[in-house]
């Protein structure tokens, strides 16, 4: 199952619509990867309000997507924890270090507004 | 009224009793017997209700009505053996009657009360042939005591209800989560929290975060004189619940017990933003949020 | 701005149902578990079983992570295993019970495995301490080169 990445100003937004098996995290991976060499984004938002159920595997592959896309420049977001999922996380002891977390796609927007800033001369290549 | 094979069968086993023409026919002139003199019989009863000084909390037209609708339930209890409309009309009973505060010993004396009225009746119509009082006094007083059981145990059930629903009430009314300013929510906690309320407590908060868009909460403990490792773990969970929605945490009120309870369960508390009292931690929050906060003094000065 | 949508729950795909979940005379669910898509066949399972018994909704949250663990556990692990799901009660309760078994190849120390620090976000972590932590209770069984059996309840709060 494909994840849509869909490009918002400098950032991208991945929405992830159900649960991923091992397969489509490595695609989604590679095509943010690419994505974000691609088009230079300065930031990625995961939105995760479609899922219902967050497990250790869930969450230490979001960490490991937030260190290698910092590598590529860009900082990451997640979006969306369900209330329910929160309590289910916390209470498994399951922490998403080194990832910001946010109520929404627009508190993550203002986040990366915060974090990183477009760069005013914007994307366009000169000559 | 309409008896089928089966309401027979129903009364007779109810009635324990005898050979089954021999009871189906006691029942039939013991019925006939409280048919005929419904009126009377149940001013008696009224009469004795009030003697005793029971449903006080209710008028005299009321208690009329209610009598008389539990004396016909009763009748065709016994008629037809069937319980389910006599444990509807007394779950329906108990509804209208709690909120008015009858109690349990209320509805326990007054069914016992009809149950005694019936009985002097029976006394009274077959005091000149002893053998035939005995037989359908046989055939009455179990009947009858199944009747009243069934009143009172679904009176009783009832109010169990309605207790639980008021506990849970207090309990969601006695941890508002209120939103002070945009973007700012206050949890003050009051009273000793067990697990349960812990649960709701977070849940409610969640819940609150999401729908004002919150992104500080200030949970307040000076309230709490207690807490035991068990809830203790609960706070620290909902403070991480809530960061994995984006908000940040600031506790007030925290005293020397609790803050060593946490401690003992492996929290550092220098992670976790504390603040001495509820004014303080709104003004941390206030800050965290960008409000620059005035103290009065230095408003009048500038005005 | 973007309205969060609602929860889309998995659809338990209706023919696989039929294969590999099926309900035993003691009532009981069990799913067989051999690639990812049986985790959330047996997740979605244990979220309709604590849904049933009248769990929060939060629980049953709760009920099918703890699942998703132990079911991924089998797969990573095992290669293949089943998932069990039943009901228990006892003193007027009422509880899930999760019985998660393979013959995989055991773990080695499950002392370690059950230590905390052995499912931190970089390592290979069994993610079991955390299921420790919410289920009421908790079994674990393993025996290397033989496989590994975990039983957990959890008890619906009164």
């Amino acid at each position: 199952m494909e994840v849509p990445i869909l490009k918002q100003g400098a950032y991208l937004i991945a929405s992830i619509q159900s649960a991923l098996e091992d397969e489509d995290l490595m695609l989604l991976r590679n095509a943010l990867i690419t994505q974000v060499g691609r088009t230079r984004a300065r930031g990625v938002i995961v939105d995760v309000t479609a899922l219902d159920v967050m497990d250790s595997f869930a969450t230490r592959t979001l960490c490991d997507l937030a260190y290698i896309i910092r590598l590529r420049g860009a900082e990451m977001v997640i979006v969306g924890i369900q209330p329910e999922v929160a309590v289910a996380l916390a209470r498994l002891g399951l922490k998403l270090e080194g990832v910001a977390t946010v109520l929404d796609l627009e508190e993550g927007l203002a986040y990366l507004n915060q974090k990183a800033p477009a760069s005013v001369k914007g994307n366009h290549s000169r000559g | 009224m309409v008896r089928t094979l089966e309401m027979e069968a129903t009364a007779r086993s109810m009635m324990d009793e005898g050979t089954p023409a021999d009871t189906s026919a006691l029942l039939t002139a013991l019925v006939d017997h409280l048919h005929k003199n419904r009126t009377q019989l149940c001013e008696e009863w009224a009469k004795r209700i009030t003697a005793a000084r029971l449903l006080t909390a209710m008028t005299r037209d009321e208690i009329f009505a209610e009598t008389t609708a539990v004396y016909n339930n009763y009748v065709d209890a016994l008629e037809s053996g069937a319980l389910e409309v006599l444990q509807a009309y007394a779950r329906s009973l108990s509804e209208r009657i709690i909120p008015r505060g009858v109690e349990t010993h209320e509805v326990v004396g007054i069914v016992l009360l009809l149950r005694d009225v019936l009985a002097r009746s029976l006394f009274a119509k077959y005091q000149n042939d002893f053998s035939m009082l005995n037989r359908i006094l046989d055939a009455y007083e179990p009947a009858a005591n199944r009747i009243a059981n069934t009143v009172a145990v679904g009176f009783v059930q009832e109010r169990e209800r309605v207790i639980r629903e008021q506990q849970e009430a207090i309990r969601v009314l006695s941890t508002p989560v209120l939103q002070v300013r945009e973007r700012l929510l206050i949890l003050p906690i009051i009273g000793v929290i067990d697990p349960q309320r812990a649960r709701q407590l977070t849940e409610q908060l969640l819940r609150g975060i999401r729908t004002n868009r919150a992104k500080v909460v200030v949970i307040d403990i000076t309230g709490v004189p207690v807490m035991d490792a068990t809830v203790a773990n609960h706070l620290v969970q909902t403070v991480e619940a809530t960061r994995l929605l984006g908000a940040m945490v600031i506790i007030t009120g925290l005293s020397p017990e609790i803050a060593q309870t946490l401690v003992t369960i492996g929290v550092d508390l220098s992670k976790m933003n504390t603040v001495g009292d509820l004014q303080g931690g709104i003004e941390e929050a206030e800050r965290l949020l960008g409000y620059k906060v005035h103290p009065i003094g230095e408003l009048a000065q500038s005005a | 701005m973007a309205k969060a949508p609602r929860i889309q729950y998995e659809p338990a795909s209706s023919s696989r149902s039929v294969e590999m979940s099926t309900k035993d005379g003691r009532g009981e669910t069990r799913v067989t578990i051999r690639k990812y898509s049986d985790i959330l066949e047996a997740r979605q399972k244990g979220r309709e079983l604590a849904g049933e018994l009248g769990f929060s909704s939060t629980d049953c949250t709760l009920i099918a992570t703890a699942i998703s663990e132990l079911a991924r556990n089998i797969v990573l692990y095992a290669g293949q295993g089943e998932i069990r799901l039943g009901t228990s009660s006892q003193m007027g309760n009422i509880g899930v019970v999760i019985r998660a078994s393979d013959k995989g190849p055991g773990i080695h120390n499950i002392r370690c495995a059950m230590q905390d620090g052995f499912s931190t976000s970089r390592g290979l972590g069994l993610g079991l301490p955390g299921v420790k932590r919410i289920m009421d209770e908790f079994e674990i069984s393993s025996r290397v080169g033989m496989g590994t059996t975990v039983t957990a309840k959890i008890w619906k709060p009164r």
